[in-house]
C-alpha cells in the first residue's frame, strides 16, 4: 500500500513542471510548420508594415534607395481624392454586395429551399453553387458577356420593353456589385442552410400552433435562433468582399474613369503600375484596417448574443 | 471565432503582401558591377528581352534573324529571345521585376527612353562607357540620341536604335467626301477641332479624329496624346532653367479642354472604346486601314503595320492617307509640333553575361541591321551612315516628312520624375474624358500629385520659360 501512495506522493510537488515540459515535447514535431508558418506569414507581414513606413518603388529613387518616410504614405493617401474615392466604393461595393445582396438572398434562398422538394432543392442548388465554384476569371468573363451594351441583360431588358444601358460603362460599380452577389450567393446560402437544419422541427411547430404565422415565425422564431450564423455569415463575407480583385479587375479594370476603383484596385494600380510599393502596402494596411473594424463590430454582434 | 478571424486579417494581409514581397528583394541595386572587366566573352547564353506590340511581329523577326547571324559567328553561343507581350505600363513593370533578381534578370532589354533614367536611378542598368570607349560605331549616332540613354551622372546606359516623332494622319477620301482640301495643312487647334466637326457632320459613320487618352493606353496618352497639345501651347511640364516642374499652367488646362471638347463633342472615338487596352493595335490594323477613322494623331512608325511584313498588309495607305503636322494653339512658336522618343538596348545591372550581351548589341547595331530595323520597324534612324542611305530615305512615302519634323521636335524631360509625372497625366486625361472631372479640377489634382512627386512646393514653379 505505501509503496503504491508514496511514489503519488513525491510526484505531486512536480505537478506544475513535468506536463509543461511533456507538453514542450509534445510539440516539437510542430516546430517545422510553426517555423514555416513565421518565414511565409508572419515575414511577409512584418516586411509590409515595414514596406508601409518607406518610399519603396519598383523604379526611380525608391528602387535603390530605400528610405523610411514615416506617416508620409498615409497622409499622402488621407489628402488623396483618389483614395478616398475608393474607401467610398469599397464601402459600396461591400455594403450592396455582401452585406445586402449575398446575405439577404443567401438567407431568402435557404428558407425557400427548407420548404421545397427535393427536385427543385436539387436544381437551385446546383445552379447556385455553380456559380460558386466557377473559376473568378472565367465568371469574370461570363458577367462580362452578360453586362454588356448588346449583352444578355439588355436583351432582356429590352424584350419587356425596359430601357437597357451600358452597364459597364454607365453603371460600372452596380455591375460588378451584381456580378459579385452572383457569384458569392452560394457561401452565404449553405452557412444558412446548415443553421437552419439545426433548428428542432418541435419548436416552430409549437410557435405555429401558438397561432403565428409565417412573417412573425421567422421574425420571431427562426431568425434569433440563428443570429450566430448570421452574425459568422456577415463576417465573413464581408472581409471576402473588401479584397476582391480579379472580378472587378477583369470586368472594367477599375474604370472607367476611377468608378469602380475599390481599394484592391486602387492598391494594384499604384503599387504595380505606378511602381510604388511603399504607397501600395500603406493602403493595404488601411484595407486590413478596415477589415479590423467590420470584424470588431460582428464580433460584438456575436459576444452581445453570446452572454 | 476570435481565432477566425485573426486568421482572416492574417491570410488577407499576407496574400497582399506576398505580391509586394515577391517585388522587393532589395540586395545590393546600388552597386553597379563594373563593365568590360573581362576581356574574352566565350559562349554564353544571353536571354534578350522586349516588348511584343500586339500582333506585330517585326520586333521577332529582325531579332530572330540577328540571333541567327550571332551564333553562326560565335559558335557554342545561344541566344533566347523573350518576348513580354503587355501593354504599355505593364511591360514595364515586368521587366522592372525582371531586372530585380539575378536570377530573372534578362542579359539584354529593350528600355523606353522615358524610363531609362528611372531605372538607371533605381540601380537596373549597367553604364556602358567601358565598352563603348573601344566601338567605332558610336560616332555615327546622332548627338540628340545619345543624350536619350544617358543618366544624370553622364554615363550612357542605352544604345539607342530608333527615335520617332509624331503628326496628324488624315484619310484624303474621307476629306473629299466631307469636302475639305485633300491637302490639309491646319494652322491652330481650331482647324483641327473644325475639320473634325464638318466630318461628323458630312460623314456619318467615321470617327472624325483620334487621339490617344487615359490609362489603358499608358505613356502614348500622355505623349502622343496630351504633350503633343502641351507643347503647342505657350507652357511646358518642365523649367530646365529653375528646374522646377511647371504646375498651375493655363496650357495644361487648355490642352485638358481640348481633351473634353473632342470627347465631349463625339468627335473622338467613345471613351467606353477609347479606353480599351488595345486602342492602339485597334487604330494601326482595323480603324485606319478600314477608313473608319478620318485624323488620327499619331506616330511616325504606324505604317509599319501595313508593310507586306506588318499586321495588316495595306499596300494603298500611302495614297489614302496624308500627313500633316500637329499645329500649336494659335498657331504662334515655330507652327507646329512634335515630341519625339524611341527606345534603347540595355544591359541590366544583373545580367549574368555583360560581355557577351555587349557582343549581341554590337551585332544588333552593324549599318547592315540598323537600316534593315529602321526600315522594317518604320523607325526614324539614328545612325547617320542609315539617314542617309538612299535605300531608307525612299522606304515609305512618309519617311522624309517625318525625318523634317525632328527639327521642331520636343523630347521629355528625362528626369527621375518622369514616369510618375506622366502617370498623373493620364489620370487627369481619364477623369476628364469620362466627365468625372472639370479640367479645372483635374489640373489642380494633378498640380498636388506634382508637388508631391517631386518634394513639396519648392521644386515646383508656375513660369515655363526654359524650353
Amino acid at each position: 500500500m505505501t509503496t503504491t501512495v508514496a511514489p503519488t506522493a513525491a510526484a505531486t510537488p512536480s505537478t506544475g513542471k513535468r506536463p509543461r515540459a511533456a507538453k514542450l515535447v509534445r510539440m516539437l514535431p510542430l516546430s517545422p510548420a510553426i517555423g514555416l508558418m513565421l518565414v511565409f506569414l508572419a515575414g511577409p507581414i512584418i516586411y509590409c508594415v515595414y514596406a508601409a513606413f518607406t518610399n519603396m518603388a519598383l523604379t526611380g529613387t525608391g528602387a535603390a534607395n530605400v528610405k523610411f518616410v514615416g506617416l508620409e504614405n498615409f497622409r499622402k493617401a488621407f489628402s488623396s481624392s483618389a483614395f478616398t474615392n475608393s474607401i467610398w466604393l469599397t464601402l459600396v461595393f461591400t455594403l450592396i454586395s455582401a452585406i445586402i445582396g449575398q446575405n439577404t438572398l443567401g438567407l431568402g434562398l435557404s428558407l425557400l429551399m427548407r420548404r421545397s422538394t427535393k427536385v427543385v432543392r436539387n436544381f437551385v442548388g446546383t445552379a447556385v453553387i455553380g456559380a460558386w465554384v466557377l473559376p473568378e476569371v472565367v465568371a469574370a468573363y461570363l458577367l462580362s458577356a452578360f453586362f454588356n451594351d448588346d449583352g444578355t441583360l439588355n436583351v432582356m431588358l429590352h424584350a419587356v420593353g425596359l430601357p437597357g444601358q451600358d452597364w459597364l460603362y454607365g453603371a460600372p460599380i452596380i455591375a460588378v456589385s451584381l456580378a459579385n452577389i452572383w457569384r458569392g450567393t452560394a457561401f452565404s446560402m449553405l452557412v444558412y442552410s446548415a443553421a437552419l437544419s439545426e433548428i428542432p422541427k418541435e419548436i416552430e411547430e409549437s410557435a405555429e400552433m401558438d397561432g403565428a404565422g409565417g412573417w412573425r415565425r421567422l421574425a420571431f422564431v427562426t431568425l434569433p435562433m440563428i443570429t450566430r450564423a448570421i452574425m459568422t455569415n456577415l463576417m465573413l463575407i464581408t472581409l471576402q468582399t473588401l479584397s476582391v480583385f480579379g472580378l472587378i479587375y477583369a470586368m472594367t479594370r477599375g474604370g472607367p474613369g476611377t468608378k469602380s476603383q475599390t481599394l484592391p484596385l486602387y492598391m494594384y494600380e499604384q503599387a504595380f503600375s505606378f511602381s510604388q510599393i511603399g504607397y501600395g502596402t500603406a493602403i493595404a494596411l488601411v484595407m486590413l484596417a478596415i477589415g479590423a473594424v467590420f470584424s470588431l463590430i460582428y464580433l460584438r454582434g456575436l459576444n452581445s448574443e453570446a452572454a | 471565432m476570435v481565432k477566425r478571424k485573426r486568421f482572416q486579417a492574417a491570410a488577407a494581409l499576407g496574400a497582399a503582401l506576398l505580391l509586394a514581397v515577391s517585388a522587393c528583394s532589395q540586395g545590393s541595386t546600388t552597386k553597379q558591377p563594373e563593365a568590360g572587366s573581362s576581356q574574352s566573352s566565350g559562349p554564353a547564353h544571353i536571354k534578350i528581352a522586349y516588348q511584343q506590340w500586339g500582333p506585330g511581329v517585326v520586333m521577332k523577326n529582325f531579332l530572330t534573324g540577328v540571333k541567327s547571324e550571332y551564333e553562326a559567328a560565335h559558335p557554342g553561343s545561344q541566344v533566347e529571345i523573350v518576348p513580354v507581350v503587355a501593354s504599355e505600363n505593364d511591360y514595364y513593370t515586368k521587366i522592372q521585376l525582371m531586372m530585380r533578381s539575378p536570377n530573372t534578370a534578362p542579359d539584354i532589354v529593350y528600355e523606353d527612353t522615358f524610363l531609362i533614367n528611372s531605372d538607371i536611378t533605381a540601380g537596373y542598368l549597367r553604364p556602358l562607357d567601358d565598352y563603348i570607349k573601344n566601338w567605332d560605331q558610336w560616332s555615327q549616332f546622332e548627338d540628340t540620341a545619345k543624350g536619350a540613354a544617358r543618366g544624370q551622372d553622364g554615363k550612357t546606359y542605352g544604345i539607342p536604335d530608333g527615335t520617332d516623332t509624331r503628326a496628324l494622319w488624315y484619310n484624303k477620301q474621307i476629306f473629299q467626301k466631307a469636302g475639305l482640301p485633300a491637302d490639309w495643312h491646319p494652322k491652330t487647334w481650331d482647324d483641327v477641332l473644325s475639320a473634325a466637326r464638318t466630318i461628323k457632320q458630312k460623314v456619318p459613320g467615321v470617327i472624325p479624329f483620334n487621339m490617344y487618352s487615359g490609362k489603358p493606353m499608358g505613356e502614348a496618352s500622355a505623349m502622343q496624346g496630351f504633350e503633343m497639345l502641351l507643347y503647342g501651347t505657350k507652357d511646358t511640364l518642365y523649367n530646365y532653367d529653375q528646374k522646377k516642374w511647371v504646375v498651375g499652367s493655363q496650357g495644361f488646362k487648355d490642352s485638358l479642354n481640348f481633351v473634353k471638347t473632342v470627347f465631349s463633342e463625339g468627335l473622338a472615338p467613345s471613351p467606353k472604346d477609347a479606353l480599351s487596352p488595345n486602342m492602339g493595335s485597334k487604330v494601326g490594323t482595323e480603324l485606319l486601314p478600314q477608313q473608319k477613322l478620318a485624323i488620327d494623331l499619331d506616330g511616325s512608325w504606324i505604317y509599319g503595320n501595313w508593310l507586306k511584313s506588318g499586321a495588316k498588309p495595306w499596300p494603298q495607305w500611302s495614297t489614302v492617307l496624308g500627313q500633316t503636322a500637329m499645329p500649336t494653339q494659335d498657331g504662334g512658336g515655330k507652327g507646329k509640333v512634335s515630341l519625339s522618343g524611341g527606345w534603347t538596348w540595355a544591359i541590366p545591372a544583373k545580367s549574368k553575361n555583360p560581355d557577351a550581351a555587349w557582343d549581341f548589341i554590337k551585332t544588333l547595331q552593324t549599318q547592315k541591321n540598323a537600316a534593315k530595323y529602321a526600315t522594317d520597324g518604320a523607325q526614324i534612324a539614328v545612325r547617320k551612315d542609315v539617314a542617309a542611305d538612299a535605300a531608307y530615305k525612299s522606304s515609305s512615302a512618309s519617311t522624309q516628312f517625318f525625318t523634317d519634323l525632328v527639327s521642331v521636335t520636343v523630347y521629355r524631360p528625362a528626369l527621375p520624375e518622369y514616369p510618375k509625372v506622366s502617370n498623373e497625366i493620364i489620370t487627369a486625361m481619364e477623369s476628364v474624358m469620362t466627365g468625372q472631372s472639370s479640367p479645372d479640377d483635374a489640373a489642380k489634382n494633378y498640380d498636388q500629385a506634382v508637388e508631391g512627386i517631386v518634394g513639396g512646393k519648392d521644386k515646383t514653379t508656375t513660369q515655363s520659360t526654359g524650353q
